[in-house]
């Protein structure tokens, strides 16, 4: 198997003397759309904050790229090639669109390339020269959703971090940025997706983890997921 | 009304006003980027003024000269200020960071009470009393070189701001700050470059002042940061723009008040203008309700 992009192994993560993940593990490989997926309190946004480096690790290690992540600052992960798409987007709001995604590139690699990039994030989200002169705070949240994303790829990154990119979305428009996340992955961008929407998340990726109560007690195919009883019971309602 | 006074004295504050202004942009840089207000900031302004004085006075140069030292000091000053005092406290509660900036304007005016002594000091340029002509209107150069500086100053941030790529960064941390860091701004780094900014506008401001006023070490910087306050607000806080029109209208009416209503009651004409926008329009004159995406 190829040397994975992103690699989580064994770590025991929290903050002060709280411990809140467990000896979690989890990889993804080149091209590789990963969920992360489990309610609310199970450690996900921990393990994610611990990935782009804004806490440190207990026990275990993380590797990106090869190297490893230290208790370091979000720009820093940014400079190695990691665009983490934020919860809640964190857009620049009174800014144009335009303006969004040539701040994307803002690092001097990214900025070489900033023309190139912008055609090709344009081709990929044909919607975003339609209103790239309006006002980020202006546009509806599955647009913004899809702004931020753009922005992500701007970086020219080695992998994108998703954070619960459906919150706040209406169903019809969750489905909606799903697509455009799916449409990235078969780019060949690698894809971290860290959700709540097990469903939704199945229904896209390759693989998938499943976190409760801070330990991972499930992982596989997204499809052997979606067959799973567990899975089934407990998140899909059926 | 006689209408060459009253150009005279709308001159005069508009030239005043443009001071205040440079002031105030101080502020609402930091505000805007930092959301922290500098209740040091007026006293970095008597910093700027009493600069001049020790230059002129010691070495002999004209009080002016004194920015070619005064403002990078100033520069350097506020960012060793933000990364040792104020970066340490961005997880503490807001009222920290104001108590600091507050007993950062203790500290200033007290070293310069123990250097300088409680009496107010000024400078004699021989240009002091020198006017030129404007059609019926005389302007003092003292006033004029301090709309001149006001000027240079804002449009050199203009420029900083909207055509270099810190620039950019710098609006974008003021914009959304963890969306800056996730783009790879060293956010840290901006609000140190900010504060810096901000303590050498607050300085220029002093030395453009110092041939029109005696700067007292204690009184004058609480004065300041409450003027910038008042300009600020007029506008819009964090709004740079918003800032010049406030300061423009706080000069005006303050030279306006003390022609022709008392002249006693100058630092009160400023503060009715703001009481009156707060009770009216507490967003500010050009200010908007702001939108967060």
């Amino acid at each position: 198997m190829d040397e994975p992009i992103l690699d989580v192994r064994n770590v025991d993560l929290g903050y002060g003397a709280l411990t809140v993940v467990y000896g979690a593990s989890l990889s993804v490989g080149p091209g590789e759309l990963v969920g992360l997926v489990g309610g609310n309190g199970s450690g996900k946004s921990t393990i994610l904050r611990a990935v782009s480096g804004m806490i440190g690790q207990k026990k275990g290690e993380i590797r990106f790229d090869g190297e490893r992540v230290a208790d370091s600052r979000p720009h820093r992960m940014a400079r190695r090639g990691l665009a983490h798409i934020p919860m809640g987007r964190q857009l620049f709001g009174e800014m144009t669109v335009r303006d969004n995604l040539l701040l994307g590139a803002t690092l001097p690699e990214a900025r070489a390339k900033r023309d190139q990039t912008l055609a090709e994030v344009e081709a990929l989200f044909p919607d975003l020269a339609r209103f790239s002169e309006a006002r980020a705070a202006e546009l509806s949240g599955g647009q913004q959703q899809m702004v931020a994303i753009a922005r992500g790829l701007m970086l020219r990154p080695r992998m994108l971090l998703m954070d619960e990119p459906s919150l706040g979305l209406a169903p019809i428009v969750v489905k909606e940025a799903m697509r455009a996340i799916r449409k990235v992955a078969n780019t060949g961008m690698p894809i971290l997706l860290v959700e709540q929407n097990v469903k939704q998340v199945l229904d896209i990726a390759d693989r998938a983890y499943v976190l409760e109560n801070g330990r991972m007690v499930l992982d596989g195919t997204a499809e052997d997921l979606r067959g799973d009883d567990r899975v089934r019971r407990a998140y899909l309602g059926i | 009304m006689d209408t060459t006074a009253f150009l005279q004295n709308v001159s005069n504050g508009f030239l005043i006003g443009g001071v205040y202004a440079l002031i105030g942009i101080g502020l609402t840089l930091v505000f805007g980027v930092m959301r922290t207000i500098n209740f040091a900031h007026g006293d970095f302004t008597v910093l700027g003024m009493y600069g001049a004085v020790a230059f002129n006075s010691a070495i002999g140069w004209d009080p002016y000269a004194a920015l070619i030292v005064a403002v990078p000091a100033a520069f350097i000053g506020g960012v060793l200020i933000e990364r040792f005092v104020l970066s340490r406290l961005v997880e503490a509660p807001p009222e920290t960071t104001l108590l600091a900036t507050l007993g950062l304007s203790l500290i200033i005016g007290n070293c310069l009470l123990l250097i300088w002594g409680p009496e107010p000091e000024s400078v004699n340029v021989p240009y002091a009393a020198t006017t030129l002509a404007v059609g019926s209107v005389r302007v003092s150069v003292v006033l004029l070189a301090a709309g001149l500086m006001t000027l240079a100053a804002i449009t050199a941030l203009w420029l900083f701001l909207s055509r270099t790529e810190t620039g950019r960064a710098v609006k974008a941390t003021a914009s959304n700050r963890l969306g800056a860091e996730l783009v790879g701004i060293d956010t840290r780094r901006i609000h140190s470059l900010v504060f810096g900014l901000g303590t050498s506008l607050a300085v220029i401001a002093g030395v453009a002042l110092i041939p029109l006023l005696f700067a007292n070490p204690t009184n004058l910087g609480p004065i300041f940061t409450l003027k910038a306050f008042v300009v600020t607000v007029l506008g819009g806080l964090g709004n740079v723009w918003a800032a010049i029109a406030g300061g423009l209208i706080l000069g005006i009416v303050e030279v306006l008040g003390t022609a022709y209503l008392a002249s006693e009651y100058r630092d009160a004409y400023g503060l009715i203008v703001f009481l009156a926008i707060l009770l009216l329009r507490p967003e500010g004159l050009f200010g908007r309700t702001t939108k967060r995406a």
